[in-house]
């Protein structure tokens, strides 16, 4: 059955508060989730205070900025620091958005930050995201013909490249499928938004040539059904996509296919 | 112990290549249980309390008898794929998910079969 608490080991406790920056004027308070497997101890809750006049205006600045002049041992994914690589991923005060492109002054008061909901937690704010990957790998994320390949392109028309636009964005942040309850429930076997996004990416591509095998692939009661159309996917997507449509689309073709 | 790689994991046990028929019936009963539930509601409504005659001189009628048995059999039709798919959500383990699946599906069944019955008789009753 569904899990409605919390396995013992993953029981929230109360963090250390550390000591306000000395002789800061304008700090902010950051509650971060906190979780070293070596240590055995239950994850807790991390206070920080930080000095807004010295801190940039995103979220990974604070966090940047944390581990650089408070905690050191504090630990999160980041890179590109613009929305283009999807590591900082992470859930910002209970949304999950990318930590490089996210305001602070979108957070009223203390800001909280967590993992990736109901994910398997590396360290802290790194999530394991393993079988995430694996499920986007499953749909064949690459293009596959039959036809002799042509000499020199695979050619397509600029009405067919437009039908990309709004899914080849994606950046497998996993902020989607990870705000989708079908997906904390039944990720074992629901592919989740980000991989059926990526599916269609493929399906609809006009130069693709096994249409019909991945439309095989995903027609089952879990792979794609498992989709209620609850939309967090589509709220919470950090680069403004659409996956809850471009799953509605599969199940169109579905239809299609049989009507 | 286990060496599977994270690729068979999520691959499983591969498709079902079944869920359409699922999806579109699940569909099609809500649809059609709008027209049917309004049909079905007046007469039903208009019988309770009536007593044996009354009720039997309602459903008497093909009409209110066939527009009384398509709505009973839409209507478990439906709640039995709706709540397929929420023990499909919510019950998880492979034995007891498969004995609630076929308890669900035998149960609704039973009804639909019941309701007709009760309907027949009172149609074709003295």
């Amino acid at each position: 059955m569904v899990e409605l608490t919390l396995p013992k080991n993953s029981r929230m406790t109360v963090g250390k508060t550390w000591p306000k920056p000395a002789g800061a004027k304008n700090t902010r308070a950051f509650k971060i989730y906190r979780y070293d497997p070596d240590s055995g101890a239950n994850p807790r809750v991390d206070t920080y205070f930080v000095d807004m006049d010295t801190c940039g205006p995103m979220v990974l600045d604070a966090l940047i900025k944390i581990k650089t002049d408070i905690d050191p041992t504090l630990t999160f994914r980041r890179s590109c620091r613009e929305g283009i690589c999807g590591s900082c991923a992470m859930n910002i005060d209970g949304i999950n958005t990318l930590a490089c492109i996210y305001g602070l002054d979108e957070v009223k008061g203390e800001v909280k930050i967590y993992p990736l909901p109901h994910m398997p937690v590396v360290k802290d704010l790194v999530p394991d995201l393993t079988h995430f990957y694996a499920q986007h790998a499953s749909i064949m994320p690459w293009l596959e013909t039959k036809t002799n390949r042509p000499a020199k392109e695979w050619r397509q028309s600029i009405e067919d490249r437009k039908k990309l636009d709004g899914l080849y964005e994606c950046v497998m942040c996993a902020s989607c499928s990870t705000s989708c309850p079908s997906y904390w429930w039944n990720s074992d076997r629901y592919l989740g938004p980000a991989a059926l996004l990526h599916a269609y990416r493929w399906i609809i591509d006009s130069r693709d040539e096994a249409t019909g095998e991945r439309l095989d692939d995903l027609q089952d009661p879990f792979k794609l059904y498992r989709c209620h159309t609850i939309m967090n996917c589509t709220k919470t997507c950090p680069k403004g996509l659409n996956p809850a449509k471009a799953i509605a689309e599969i199940k169109k073709m579905m239809v299609e296919r049989v009507v | 112990m286990s060496y599977k790689t994270d690729f068979k994991a999520a691959t499983g046990l591969g498709s079902a290549k079944d869920g359409t028929g699922h999806w579109i019936s699940q569909r099609l009963t809500a649809m059609a249980l709008i027209p049917l539930g309004l049909a079905f509601l007046y007469p039903f409504a208009t019988s309770i309390g009536a007593g044996y005659s009354a009720v039997h001189q309602t459903y008497s009628h093909p009409f209110n008898a066939l527009v009384a048995i398509g709505f009973i059999n839409v209507l478990f039709r439906h709640l039995r794929l709706g709540l397929q798919v929420v023990i499909e959500d919510y019950v998880h383990g492979s034995h007891t998910r498969l004995a609630t699946v076929i308890t669900n599906a035998l149960v609704w069944r039973a009804f639909a079969v019941a309701g007709v019955f009760a309907i027949a008789k009172i149609a074709f009753g003295a």
